[in-house]
């Protein structure tokens, strides 16, 4: 049914151990950077470790294709008392796009952080780099519910250290990382809250055995605040409006590779869980949860995706302007989930992965350009399109993506979004969206503008075109954008194997 | 236990309970930041105190070593290094988030009418998941404290995890506050006054007794209350005395920066490497039955451990014991590692005004 279902990536006793494996390789490997020698050695640890975890991640898509459902019980004891990793079709189409982002970033910190790092630090920022990888592998494997709570603060933590170590370059990354700092750790404190009431209520920690005894206690006050403290939790890191107010600084501020890492994968893996809560664990024909997805989540997800657009129009640097784009994408792909039919959580899912392509790629290209010019605002940019063409192109590839041009990987995900509020018959869903796309297409289409046809301050300083380094990465994240944008059987199998997993349909 | 007992019970939570308000709208109300610190210690000692009367006994002692202990001298090494008092706030300012946190007490309220009576054996937590823990350990795990067989043994991929997160935070601040001028300090301390004579005395007579005193907690984990991560913090309290009583200088010659980061890695890496070996074994990741392969376990002589031909848990034994040394290094190397980060910068500070 998908292309994996004819995939033996890895032999079978390595296959066996794969979910574990794929959390526990960059973890392992981040002691290892940790404890290296320098910054060369620390850099091949990180490249080796992410593309060992994404090849078991490759592996594990096989199987998981055949087989359906791969429970792992972590130390030989079965859930309940055990902790499980739960990989199913959605759970491995997370894992393979933060594996797959994890690598290219690690191949890009090569060169990007000599600019932007101070050399003694490479070590220890490649151990915290990984400890974010597997932090986010895990929150997306786990079969339970503090695990996740576990893993949401490994990443978390990682990404505040990470944050801000882009002071050298921009001062404004520390109050950016202690306001990211304050808002996850009350994010993860509601959450944890959360599940404390769901374990009082109903004694266990393992998510699907949650899901059975919840249904029964739908109208429980101590589950349905529970609810509403993990909704609350998980929309915080999820950048969910409007507890956004994080992102733009975290994003602007932060070293490249944070930036591509974190926009590619952060708020998604949140957005992973509060979706696998609000589908598997919560009992959804409760009364709260329609009110959840139609009453609140909607609402909210429509108005991101207006206001952050017209936000990122108003913006003055271009990583903020991405950084916006980011909140009001992430309210396109909730607005998918919020339908709660196949068509929608697939198309959110597709658009999801789209987002993590071109939104990394972004991010990338305004990294290769850093390495050689300190350009921040738009008008810094001007004329670059002539100095370095290559990461330009590359650049306008993935906003090509952002604003829909037909052919992307973007348009695909946008149309697909439109056709499934359609068949649910919310037209006020598809108003959101278009005017969301045409306001896209307004900053984008001035980002590029700038880039290719401003003729560049007579004076200002020149940009040089990126080593390959950089431009290897960053080419192979455009080039998906398109690839999949004509031949998306790929992505869309994942996705639609994804929606039926969590809509807990038949495959 | 009789109706009295249970009474006093309760009526010692309500005292207990009322204290954490007051010293909680005390924190709130302070703009002394020494001040509010300590009253965070206090609160955290009266918590422990709060959840000694529910029995909670490892919690408490958590909660009094790092929550009373360990993050009050972090603290005290931040404030030295802002201003000690935070500016007034504008009561407009305060209105949103006021009326966010009558929100979220209002929903916690709305949230414990759903939950049982404390104390229900049949509630939930305690007549599933939680009992099944008390019926099978004794078979699954051998004679061990049930706490630390579910934190190390049932539940050892969460301990993994937590240890990681003490991890990545000495990361952070190694990251953020490790690399002054400091991190190349070498010249010899200046000879100390006398007026610290009695510090340093009781300092020497003290050190050895907590070094050995968080041994005692490591190794008894496994029997009762306690265990790696109140051990790993007692250990590192000994080394943070050192360094508040004999300079900054002299600890990181017995301690070294680039060991205390690496002792941490290396326990990450001693707990995850148990796992792979399990898995390697043919066990699952962290299954400790696997952790001696039987051709190990046919060399382990005779009666060492006891008799082979019973039934064992020699795996689940020394698995434990492993891990929970890997969470002792971590956790007693990063607290150090905090410690140098902070102190340090004071340090730097001194020396960029002189």
């Amino acid at each position: 049914m998908t292309p994996f279902d004819a995939l033996y990536a890895a032999p079978a006793a390595l296959t066996a151990h794969a979910p574990v494996i794929v959390i526990a390789a960059p973890l392992v490997g981040a002691c290892a950077a940790a404890l290296s020698p320098g910054a060369r050695s620390s850099w091949v640890i990180s490249v080796l470790t992410t593309a060992f975890s994404l090849w078991m991640a490759i592996a594990l898509a096989g199987e998981v294709a055949r087989e359906g459902v791969i429970d792992y019980a972590l130390g030989g004891f079965p859930s309940p008392m055990g902790i499980a990793l739960k990989v199913d079709a959605i759970a491995v189409t997370m894992a393979l796009l933060i594996s797959a982002m994890g690598l290219m970033g690690a191949i890009y910190s090569g060169h990007a952080l000599l600019s932007e790092v101070r050399a003694e630090k490479h070590t220890l920022f490649q151990a915290g780099y990984l400890l974010c990888v597997s932090g986010y592998l895990g929150l997306v494997l786990t079969g339970d519910a503090f695990n996740a709570f576990v893993f949401l603060e490994i990443s978390s933590i990682g990404t505040y250290a990470l944050v801000a170590a882009g002071e050298r370059r921009d001062r404004r990354a520390l109050p950016a990382a202690f306001n990211y700092l304050i808002m996850g750790t009350v994010g993860a404190t509601l959450y944890v809250i959360g599940v404390g009431f769901l374990y009082g209520a109903t004694g266990t920690l393992n998510m699907a055995d949650m899901g059975v005894r919840l249904v029964t206690l739908g109208d429980n006050p101590a589950v349905q605040a529970g609810f509403a403290f993990i909704v609350a939790g998980l929309g915080a890191k999820a950048a969910m409006f409007p507890l956004h107010g994080w992102l733009p600084g975290a994003y602007a501020g932060a070293p490249t590779l944070v930036s591509v890492f974190l926009a590619a994968t952060a708020t998604k893996a949140a957005i992973y869980l509060l979706m696998r809560f609000t589908f598997d664990v919560f009992p959804l024909d409760a009364d709260f949860g329609r009110l959840f997805l139609h009453g609140i989540l909607a609402p909210l997800a429509a108005a991101a995706a207006i206001v952050c657009s017209v936000q990122a129009i108003f913006a003055r640097e271009v990583r903020r302007m991405l950084a916006f784009s980011s909140i009001a994408q992430v309210g396109f792909i909730l607005l998918g989930f919020s339908l709660a039919t196949q068509a929608g959580v697939s198309a959110g899912v597709f658009y999801m992965v789209a987002h993590a392509l071109m939104k990394a790629a972004a991010f990338m290209a305004l990294g290769a350009f850093a390495i050689s010019l300190k350009a921040r605002l738009l008008s810094d940019f001007a004329g670059i399109g002539r100095e370095a063409p290559w990461s330009t192109v590359a650049f306008a590839v993935a906003a090509a993506s952002l604003a829909g041009v037909p052919l992307t990987m973007g348009f695909l995900g946008k149309w697909s979004l439109i056709e499934a509020a359609l068949q649910a018959r919310q037209a006020w869903m598809v108003v959101v969206f278009a005017i969301g796309s045409l306001l896209t297409l307004v900053y984008v289409g001035r980002i590029v503008e700038t880039m290719f046809f401003r003729a560049p301050t007579p004076g200002a300083p020149r940009a040089k075109e990126a080593p390959v380094g950089v431009l290897a990465p960053l080419w192979v994240l455009a080039g998906l954008s398109v690839w999949f944008g004509v031949d998306a059987t790929l992505p869309a199998s994942l996705a639609d194997a994804g929606a039926a997993a969590l809509l807990g349909a038949a495959p | 236990m009789t109706g009295f007992a249970v009474e006093m019970s309760a009526a010692l939570n309500v005292v207990l309970l009322l204290m954490l308000v007051a010293i909680g709208l005390a924190v709130a109300h302070t703009r002394n930041l020494l001040t509010a610190i300590l009253l965070m210690s206090v609160y955290s000692l009266v918590s422990a105190a709060w959840l000694m009367v529910m029995d909670a006994a490892d919690v408490a002692f958590t909660e009094a070593v790092v929550g009373a202990g360990a993050s009050t001298i972090i603290l005290l090494g931040a404030i030295l290094l802002t201003r000690g008092a935070t500016a007034r706030v504008d009561w407009r300012a305060m209105v949103a988030p006021a009326l966010l946190a009558v929100i979220t007490g209002g929903l916690l309220i709305y949230a414990s009418l759903g939950l049982p009576e404390f104390g229900d054996p049949s509630s939930p937590a305690n007549a599933y998941v939680g009992r099944m823990y008390l019926e099978r350990t004794g078979e699954e795990v051998g004679p061990h404290n049930v706490v630390t067989a579910v934190l190390a043994s049932y539940r050892g991929f969460d301990t993994l995890g937590e240890t990681v997160v003490i991890f990545a935070a000495g990361l952070g601040v190694a990251l953020m506050l490790g690399f002054g001028p400091r991190a190349t300090l070498a010249p010899a301390p200046e000879k100390m006054g006398d007026h610290h004579v009695v510090l340093r005395v009781a300092a020497k007579m003290l050190i050895p007794l907590i070094t050995l005193y968080a041994f005692y907690v490591q190794f008894h984990g496994d029997l009762g209350a306690g265990g790696a991560f109140q051990a790993g913090v007692i250990l590192a309290v000994a080394v943070i005395l050192y360094g508040l009583v004999f300079g900054l200088r002299e600890t990181i010659a017995a301690v070294p920066v680039k060991a205390a980061r690496s002792v941490a890695a290396l326990g990450v890496m001693l707990y995850a490497g148990i796992g792979v070996i399990c898995m390697v074994n043919g066990g699952a990741f962290l299954d400790y039955d696997y952790l001696f392969s039987p051709q190990v376990e046919a060399m382990i002589p005779a009666n060492l451990l006891g008799d082979p031909h019973e039934e064992h848990h020699w795996g689940q034994h020394f698995g434990i014991l492993f891990v929970e040394l890997g969470v002792l290094l971590t956790v007693s190397s990063t607290i150090v590692t905090i410690f140098y980060g902070f102190a340090g910068r004071s340090i730097d500070a001194e020396e960029a005004k002189r």
